[in-house]
């Protein structure tokens, strides 16, 4: 029962996007276009996921005055992880993603989840926690750099659909991505509730 | 039991987790680190040949250099053009690295941006501007002919509209390249 809770709230009623409002930084500078927004979503998964399997495992070993520390450590361990094998094996989109790879350590949905659900819970709902919520978190840049990308440079995942036309820049460029963001929010919470 | 915060436990704790990812880090860092190279000369690779036209008739290409200059020489081992790498942190966004292709009599024959950190939709669209036709296009640019200048500044090259300094950092990279290439052949 836990679990389908767990799901449910990291893909829709907790999203961290969407509902929370957490990450907006990476959100806003990465969702450019919708492969961009889907790497990103997924790069912050799979450090979610892992983080919140150890933090959980070894939640009775580390003392609360430290705890913040640990959990960083544990986590920027994992980016470096992320960040290491996307340089060897997709250069292309590390590239892209650059400075924001690093930035998953700070991401506050990250160190949030440790501290609010990882350190009080098991191992496996632990997993399935950091699993949907970056799931929660990668459909919602995903959702934002479509739609960015659509308006901004008139492509659907790269695939030109206007040929010739240049598309609304503004979408593309900084105010573009927060009046996106705003729309999409009030969408997905109509939709949502 | 949760651990208690006395300072042995806590020393201790955050002691073994930093070792261990320490460890573990260096365990991931030596299994990517031939790949990551790898895929940077991969590149660097392609964007040599990139260009460099075919029409150019080289055979062979020399190994780079440490200036980040390689050379194109045809059969009988005369030089007839160069590939060279070359940055600024002069662009919009900071450093900007560009693989220019000049031919043996200065003529610019390509270029490639390597890195850049330029608005997306305007000074980015540098990767094309300045090599599709129009007004902007400085392929075939004699460089001998003396620097690469912005029509604003006085020079010969159409700027990007809404990227002046983006076009400037490109022309100054062009011709650093130039430079180097000159320093190489001498």
């Amino acid at each position: 029962m836990k679990s389908i809770e767990i799901i449910k709230n990291g893909l829709f009623s907790q999203n961290p996007t969407w509902v929370l409002v957490l990450g907006t930084c990476p959100t806003l500078a990465t969702t450019t276009s919708a492969v961009n927004g889907l790497s990103m979503g997924l790069a912050t998964t799979f450090v979610l996921m892992m983080s919140n399997i150890f933090i959980s495992l070894l939640k009775s070993l580390i003392p609360d005055k430290v705890r913040i520390p640990a959990y960083i450590v544990i986590i920027a361990t994992f980016v470096t992880v992320v960040q290491l094998i996307m340089q060897a094996y997709l250069p292309d989109l590390y590239e892209t993603l650059g400075l924001f790879i690093p930035l998953i350590v700070v991401n506050c949905i990250v160190l949030g989840r440790a501290e609010s659900f990882a350190s009080k819970n098991n191992v496996w709902h632990s997993w399935l926690d950091g699993l949907f919520t970056g799931l929660g978190f990668a459909w919602a840049l995903t959702l934002i750099g479509f739609v960015r990308e659509l308006l901004g440079a008139g492509t659907i995942f790269g695939h030109s659909i206007i040929g010739g036309a240049d598309g609304m820049l503004l979408f593309i460029l900084p105010p573009g991505g927060f009046i996106c963001f705003g729309f999409l929010m009030a969408l997905v919470r109509k939709a949502i509730r | 039991m949760k651990a208690q915060s006395a300072l042995r436990n806590m020393f201790l704790s955050l002691t073994i987790i930093s070792l261990v990812a320490a460890a573990a880090l260096a365990i991931v860092s030596k299994l990517t680190h031939s790949a990551i190279s790898e895929a940077k000369a991969l590149k660097n690779e392609a964007a040599v040949v990139e260009v460099l036209p075919k029409s150019l008739g080289y055979v062979t290409l020399s190994p780079a250099e440490q200036d980040g200059v390689v050379l194109a020489y045809d059969g009988q081992g005369a030089c007839v053009g160069a590939a060279v790498e070359a940055s600024s942190e002069n662009g919009f966004g900071g450093h900007l690295a560009i693989m220019v292709g000049i031919d043996a009599n200065g003529v610019l024959v390509g270029y490639k941006i390597l890195e850049s950190s330029e608005t997306p939709g305007l000074g980015e669209k540098a990767a094309e501007w300045f090599q599709k036709e129009g007004k902007g296009c400085v392929i075939g640019m004699k460089l001998s002919d003396g620097d690469l200048q912005v029509s604003k500044d006085g020079g010969q090259v159409d700027a990007i509209s809404g990227s002046t300094i983006t076009s400037r950092a490109f022309c100054e990279v062009v011709n650093s390249a130039y430079q180097k290439f000159l320093d190489a052949v001498r």
